[in-house]
């Protein structure tokens, strides 16, 4: 695998970054694998604007920020709007069918779209498992890490108290991947 | 022959040093005071340690008494106490500091010291005036008084110390003047064993400095006469109207509490507690 | 006790918390900071493990405080730490020159943001490094690395509190807000791996006029509360510590004193790291984050042809003069990248002394990493 550039962009509170701690350290920890991580914040703690970069790599990462992604996730509108442009030609772009439109797409782009944010509600009554059904969709629509860094990246990053709610909501995530 | 004489508190001291202050300065009594309290606990001097700032106060025991002493900048003195404290607890240790250091540049120290009661001792010269940098005025001089830098008359009332050192939670507080050099040994000595923040103010005449401003220029003597008549205990002060101690100095223990836990102890108490949670 | 768990384990962490490991893994014992952006997570983390590892951590009232306390503590014989960004710095700068006149050993990181005043706290620049060199009053040096990675920041922590004990002297970690708040891998060595360096202590009291201070070849320190007497002041001082603030000649002599114990070390100090340099025509010099920006533009233009390398000052300060002019006879010339508008740059052109040409080259916006892409176009004009 060379070198993958991933941007994850939401607002404060949809667990964006979370997300991208968890590919890395699956990446870095578990896959034997190079990862950074690197992220930016608008000042508000919740509800402001959140991106934050991944790159995984088999070699060493010499230069930590993705400037023109090849995998751009956008969870919310405001975000696909702002990075969209950014988005390598050819690229992948997965967004919350509910909570971004997309428009009229001119980029030559592989588009997925899944309802996160209502399936999370609908099928879990929590909404704050989104990130992780989005994660396990992202995953599984990569192949960016295996599932087995994953499980274990998530044990280390959550409470015992809430990893198998986390880990369902994954499962749920990669099998509307593989489905749709 | 001359006959060699040696003072029963030679041997607190660094060596032979001139020592540096204006004649009839304070300092001598309070540095005598400071060691006759530590004569009178009979504690070993070496586990003592020093911290002074900026300002003639810093050279009480800097470089003079013979053990570790840390001389810092103006104001500071507190908080590398602070750290020099919880570090090694097993030390006393005695911040000698000014007015000015106190309670203007090191107002934010001194007041986060009194509430976190961390056990230092805290011994406070007021000379009510900044001596060393050429009499200006200082948060504790008294209104209306002409130094200076207030050639009008200072327009700022003063800084009460020892009550903002109460109001801040400081668990021992005590306030003499030179005059009563008896009383603030065995206040020093009664601070040196209280286990929490002590504060001792001192008024102390600065003849040179603010002697001019109150018309008794070099005459220490007529300065510690005033102190004399204008003390009143606060035991006695408790009893009578603001009006009849208005040109009073309120002397005397003030405050004296046990029952706040103390900094250091709250650390290692902290240790314990996170060793323990890590082995669960 | 715990010391730490956590030894020869790979991890996946942020920046600052890599610095406050490091810290923790070179045998830190006292921590002391004031909350700001962006340094506050090494607090957080050494909030709860400094305990863990029988060690104090406080938060002060301000940082003028917090650099007071890791003084004070130093004195008490514990490895101690302060971390904060450019503003701390400053309200610090009294303070530190207190700790390089009295010797004191002591790790002050600077997670560096937007500046000046409040800036933009969450944004990464490399705008403290003269601030670092050069913030208190009078001739002094001071010692500071600058980490690129999250590795960086927990190997560079280590290192400063070698350099600190080796040469009693406050080191920095200039680092900046988004090395600080990265994550990457991060290899933990075994605790037998490691080299720690402890400072020379004086062991018995030798007399009122012992040496402690000013000896170019570090004088033993006097840790409080073991009898040691130790006279210690801010004021200038001879080397027993007592103070005299009226002849010049005491004066000099402590100055070039304390001034020659980093210089006369320099080698010992400065670490540089060379990439493609040996053929090269153009060499980069950066520091830090941006020159992983260097790299990267140096493996582009590797493989169009273009024969330039990189040079990587790992130690900022004291400048490495003599490696920088060497540099200047090889190369044609030097181009000086910094996430500022040429801080070190004066520095490299006097080392280069006209040897070679040396240009600065600013990010297109200050506070972002370069694009390869500009550096490369630099190189293109003047090859």
């Amino acid at each position: 695998m060379s070198e993958i550039g991933v941007r994850l962009s939401g607002i404060g509170g949809q667990g964006v970054v979370l997300a991208s701690i968890i590919l890395g350290r699956a990446a870095s920890v578990y896959d034997n694998l190079y990862a950074v991580q690197t992220q930016t914040y608008g000042s508000d703690m919740r509800g402001g604007d959140v991106c934050t970069e991944i790159i995984v790599s088999e070699k060493e990462i010499v230069y930590p920020i993705v400037n023109t992604p090849d995998i751009l996730i956008a969870i919310a509108q405001k975000a696909f709007d702002q990075h969209i442009t950014d988005l390598k030609e050819g690229g992948i772009l997965i967004t919350d069918k509910d909570l971004v439109n997309v428009g009229n797409l001119t980029k030559n782009v592989n588009h997925y779209s899944e309802e996160f944010n209502k399936k999370a509600i609908d099928d879990f009554n929590e909404k704050r498992v989104s990130n992780m059904i989005m994660l396990g969709f992202v995953v599984e629509k990569t192949k960016l890490i295996t599932y087995e860094a994953l499980e274990k990246a998530i044990a280390d990053l959550l409470s015992p108290r809430i990893f198998d709610l986390n880990k369902k909501a994954i499962d749920f995530g990669m099998k509307l991947a593989s489905t749709n | 022959m001359e006959k060699k004489i040696n003072h029963p508190l030679q041997k607190y001291f660094r060596g032979p040093i001139n020592y540096t202050t204006c004649p009839g300065c304070g300092n001598g009594i309070i540095s005598q005071a400071i060691l006759w309290a530590i004569e009178d606990l009979a504690m070993d001097f070496d586990k003592f340690a020093f911290v002074s700032g900026i300002g003639c106060s810093g050279w009480i025991p800097s470089p003079s008494y013979n053990t570790d002493v840390l001389h810092v900048t103006h104001g500071r003195s507190i908080a590398f106490a602070t750290g020099l404290k919880l570090a090694t607890p097993n030390i006393k240790v005695i911040v000698t500091a000014g007015d000015g250091d106190t309670s203007a540049i090191g107002g934010n120290h001194f007041i986060h010291a009194c509430r976190r009661n961390i056990d230092l001792t805290m011994i406070c010269v007021n000379n009510q005036i900044y001596g060393m940098t050429g009499g200006q005025v200082a948060p504790s001089t008294p209104y209306h008084s002409k130094t200076t830098t207030t050639p009008y008359g200072s327009i700022e009332r003063p800084f009460d110390l020892s009550q903002v050192a109460i109001s801040a939670g400081a668990t021992m507080v005590a306030r003499w003047t030179t005059f009563q050099a008896r009383q603030l040994r065995k206040s020093i000595a009664k601070a040196i064993l209280h286990n929490g923040f002590s504060f001792i103010e001192i008024i102390s005449q600065c003849p040179v400095q603010y002697g001019k401003v109150i018309g008794k220029r070099n005459n220490a003597v007529d300065m510690l006469m005033d102190y004399k008549n204008r003390s009143i205990n606060v035991r006695k002060a408790k009893k009578l109207s603001p009006d009849e101690v208005k040109d009073k100095i309120v002397v005397g223990e003030f405050i004296e509490d046990k029952q706040v836990p103390e900094l250091t102890q709250e650390v290692k108490r902290l240790r314990k507690e996170a060793v323990s949670r890590c082995q669960k | 006790m715990i010391n730490n768990s956590k030894t020869n384990k790979t991890d996946f962490l942020q920046g600052n918390i890599a610095c406050a490991e490091g810290a923790i893994m070179a045998g830190c014992k006292f921590f002391a900071g004031y909350p700001i952006t962006p340094a506050s997570e090494i607090a957080h983390h050494l909030s709860k493990r400094m305990f863990e590892v029988d060690g104090t951590f406080i938060q002060t009232e301000d940082e003028i405080a917090a650099i007071a306390n890791i003084v004070g503590a130093s004195w008490g014989g514990v490895k101690s730490m302060t971390a904060t960004s450019g503003p701390g710095i400053s309200l610090m700068q009294e303070n530190i020159g207190l700790a390089v006149a009295t010797e004191t050993p002591c790790v002050i990181v600077n997670v560096q943001r937007g500046a000046p005043s409040t800036g933009s706290p969450s944004v990464h620049l490399q705008g403290d490094i003269l601030q670092s060199k050069f913030g208190s009053q009078g001739d002094y040096q001071i010692i500071a690395l600058a980490p690129a990675s999250p590795q960086e920041m927990f190997d560079f922590t280590i290192k400063a509190f070698n350099l600190a004990e080796q040469f009693r002297t406050p080191v920095f970690v200039l680092s900046d807000s988004l090395v600080g708040h990265m994550r990457e891998r991060v290899n933990f060595p075994l605790q037998e791996e490691l080299i720690l360096s402890e400072r020379k202590k004086l062991e018995h009291y030798q007399g009122i006029h012992q040496k402690i201070f000013l000896d170019e070849e570090v004088a033993p320190m006097p840790v409080f509360g073991k009898g040691l007497k130790a006279n210690i002041t801010g004021s200038t001082h001879k080397e027993d510590g007592f103070r005299n603030v009226s002849d010049p000649k005491i004066m000099d002599n402590a100055i070039k004193k304390l001034t020659n114990k980093i210089l006369k070390h320099k080698e010992e100090i400065i670490e540089i790291n060379e990439h493609e340099i040996d053929d090269a025509e153009v060499a980069i010099l950066s520091y830090g984050l941006t020159s992983r920006a260097v790299l990267e533009t140096v493996k582009i233009a590797r493989k169009n042809g273009i024969k330039v390398g990189s040079f990587r000052p790992i130690t900022v300060w004291p400048f490495p003069e003599e490696e920088v002019e060497k540099l200047s006879r090889r190369v044609k010339t030097i181009i000086v990248c910094e996430n500022n508008l040429g801080q070190l740059f004066p520095f490299v052109k006097s080392a280069a002394c006209e040897h070679c040409k040396v240009i600065s080259l600013p990010p297109k916006v200050l506070g972002t990493l370069y694009y390869p892409e500009e550096i490369l176009e630099k190189i293109k004009e003047v090859i």
